[in-house]
């Protein structure tokens, strides 16, 4: 199958002179759509930094990247944010909510940036926040969510626009289990029914069963790679669809 | 999208949104009464030229206003006027300080305006009390209500000594006030004349009318070669001379223009500080609109739109007060003046000074690392 995303040979230095630090050493990836990959590793271990270089937030010292048939290197600060614009989807840690935007303008706020306004951008909000189970919180503020449903909104403003690569960094670090689940599950849903590549940065054991590939990185580099043989299921998934069809 | 995230950022702190509008309150209120009041004054400095009925006016080389005329031109002038082709008429009128003295003690002054009403050179306008018939009268003269306490005066009847003669009030009128503070005084020509004890031929301005069809600036050039002793000048010229002398070689109008220059300084300040104060609050929100990709163009607009919306809010509410005071001016010696234009250029003004105050927190939002999105 085809990248949609290809990393080659990435390495980022921070900081000069005494205080420089390589936090990604020649890092090579590619993420396809259909898959949910976990980046997992220790802190410190580059993840973030990786993380924020395949999202177009860092430029890397070298080595080069394209999506969706865009070379990212040299481009300018304004041209990367298109990039990000036209084909990535954000979710963070602290699910980075505006607080003073309801739900439905928090996700209608993600497609105003990219040009769809009015209508059209109000009845795509209600749709990705029914899909993932908040049709009923529309107009309620993060302040009166609870953790799990703030970050299925973040999830909502990431895939409103149909992004074709999904960075999640430690999507499930701030939530209790059933949430971390769901929210997986989630992402999990969104690589294999949508056809997008989601890349999830974790350290949480418990999100492993969903994913389709695991990328281990130590010390800025690449030790290791797995991947779950084909037409086996998670069990957390079954568990999850299980439960769901009980609610049902 | 961009206004609702600008209004709710406004909204979410009140204190602070409270103190923004405090500032451009405060700065509209200023700048509104020092330019009404320099419009006020400019209007009271040009009334009456304004209000006679000439094309160009003819007054002794110099003078420096409407007040400063002096006695000097005579028949001389006048019949030189009357013989230069294209003028029409040439009307005299007198106008002089004199003094006041009050029917119970004490002395103010005057600037008295001698004019006939039959020539239709400059008659006083807006009466309340008594008619330009009844200034035609023996001994009459006409003042302005406003200064009735001020000339020791109750109204239409009561007498009092101006300069060598007494007079009586026969009409009174409303809203022609002095820059200088003398109350103008009107009364006719002779009476004036013999008022002030002038000869029968001197005069303080000749208005001068052009016949139909005459070129005004090609009377003026003949007019002005014809009398080396005086100036001819059109209402405009005059107008702006006499703007010039009371209110820039007085530095009146400089500590007005000054004020209102202070006045929005001030008010740019304080919307600078709040605004910058807002942006550095929601920088984390500003970095998660440039990590999902909003251009800078987008984050500038979110911040230019809170600027306006102060804006607006801050007019409204200044202006409310600012026309407060205004109504409560209105019979004061120095009434402020509220125009349209008055009104749309501080609106303007307004929406620059917001705009100023928010290049601080754009200069802010331009450093916005979008990766301090991973480190919250």
């Amino acid at each position: 199958m085809t990248a949609v995303l290809r990393a080659e040979n990435i390495v980022k230095e921070l900081g000069s002179g005494a205080g420089l630090v390589v936090a990604v050493k020649g890092v090579s990836l590619d993420l396809v759509p259909g898959e949910l990959t976990l980046l997992m590793g220790p802190s410190g271990s580059g993840k973030t930094t990786l993380l924020s270089i395949l999202g177009c937030i860092l430029k890397p010292t070298s080595g080069s990247l394209r999506i969706a048939d865009t070379v990212i290197d040299g481009l300018s600060a304004e041209e990367l944010a298109k990039v990000r614009r036209d084909h990535i989807g954000f979710i963070f840690q602290s699910y980075n909510l505006f607080p003073t935007l309801n739900a439905l303008e928090n996700v209608r706020i993600a497609l105003d940036v990219r040009g769809i306004k009015g209508f059209a951008a109000t009845s795509r909000a209600e749709e990705v926040l029914r899909e993932v189970g908040l049709g009923h919180r529309l107009t309620n503020y993060p302040r009166n969510l609870s953790g799990g449903e703030q970050q299925r909104v973040a999830v909502a403003r990431a895939i409103a626009s149909s992004p074709s690569v999904v960075l999640a960094d430690e999507p499930t670090a701030a939530l209790d289990s059933e949430n971390g689940h769901a929210v997986m599950a989630l992402l999990s849903r969104i690589a294999k029914e949508q056809n997008r590549s989601v890349l999830a940065v974790t350290h949480d054991p418990r999100t492993l069963g969903y994913a389709d590939r695991v990328v281990r990185i130590e010390d800025g580099k690449i030790v290791g790679e797995e991947r779950r043989p084909e037409g086996i299921d998670s069990p957390e998934i079954t568990d999850l669809t299980k439960r769901r069809k009980l609610h049902a | 999208m961009v206004f609702t995230l600008a209004l709710r950022n406004l909204l979410h702190d009140r204190v602070r949104l409270a103190v923004t509008l405090v500032g451009i309150l405060f700065s509209i209120v200023l700048v509104a009464v020092q330019l009404g009041l320099y419009l006020g004054s400019s209007r009271m400095i040009t009334a009456n030229i304004a209000r006679s009925n000439a094309d160009l006016i003819i007054t002794t080389y110099g003078a420096k206003s409407f007040e400063d005329g002096g006695l000097l031109l005579g028949d001389r002038e006048r019949h030189q006027a009357l013989a230069t082709p294209g003028v029409e008429s040439v009307v005299p009128i007198v106008v002089a300080f004199a003094e006041w003295r009050k029917p119970e003690g004490g002395s103010s002054r005057v600037v008295l305006i001698g004019a006939d009403a039959d020539d239709q050179g400059l008659v006083p306008w807006s009466l309340t009390k008594g008619t330009i018939e009844d200034i035609k009268a023996p001994d009459a003269i006409a003042v302005d209500q406003t200064y009735l306490g001020e000339l020791g005066i109750h109204g239409i009847g009561d007498t009092a000594q101006v300069a060598n003669g007494r007079v009586k009030i026969r009409a009174l009128t409303e809203g022609i006030r002095s820059f200088t503070q003398s109350p103008y005084a009107y009364t006719t020509l002779n009476r004036a004349r013999q008022l002030l004890g002038a000869d029968d031929d001197r005069s303080t301005f000749l208005l001068v009318k052009l016949a139909p069809g005459a070129n005004v600036q090609e009377v003026q050039n003949d007019l002005a070669h014809r009398l080396d002793s005086a100036d001819v000048l059109t209402k405009d010229e005059f107008e702006s001379r006499s703007l010039k002398q009371w209110l820039f070689r007085t530095g009146a109008g400089l500590a007005l223009i000054g004020g209102a220059i202070l006045g929005s300084l001030v008010g740019t300040v304080i919307v600078a500080q709040t605004l910058y104060s807002s942006t550095k609050d929601h920088i984390h929100e500003f970095a998660t609109l440039r990590a999902l990709g909003s251009s800078r163009g987008y984050i500038y607009k979110v911040i230019l739109a809170q600027a306006a919306l102060s804006a607006v809010m801050g007019y409204i509410l200044g202006m409310v007060i600012a026309l407060l005071i205004l109504y409560l001016s209105r019979n004061s010696s120095l009434p402020l003046v509220m125009t349209p234009g008055l009104a749309f250029w501080l609106f303007a003004l307004t929406l620059f000074m917001c705009a100023i105050s928010a290049l601080s927190a754009i200069v802010k939002v331009t450093k916005i690392d979008p990766a301090t999105v991973f480190s919250r």
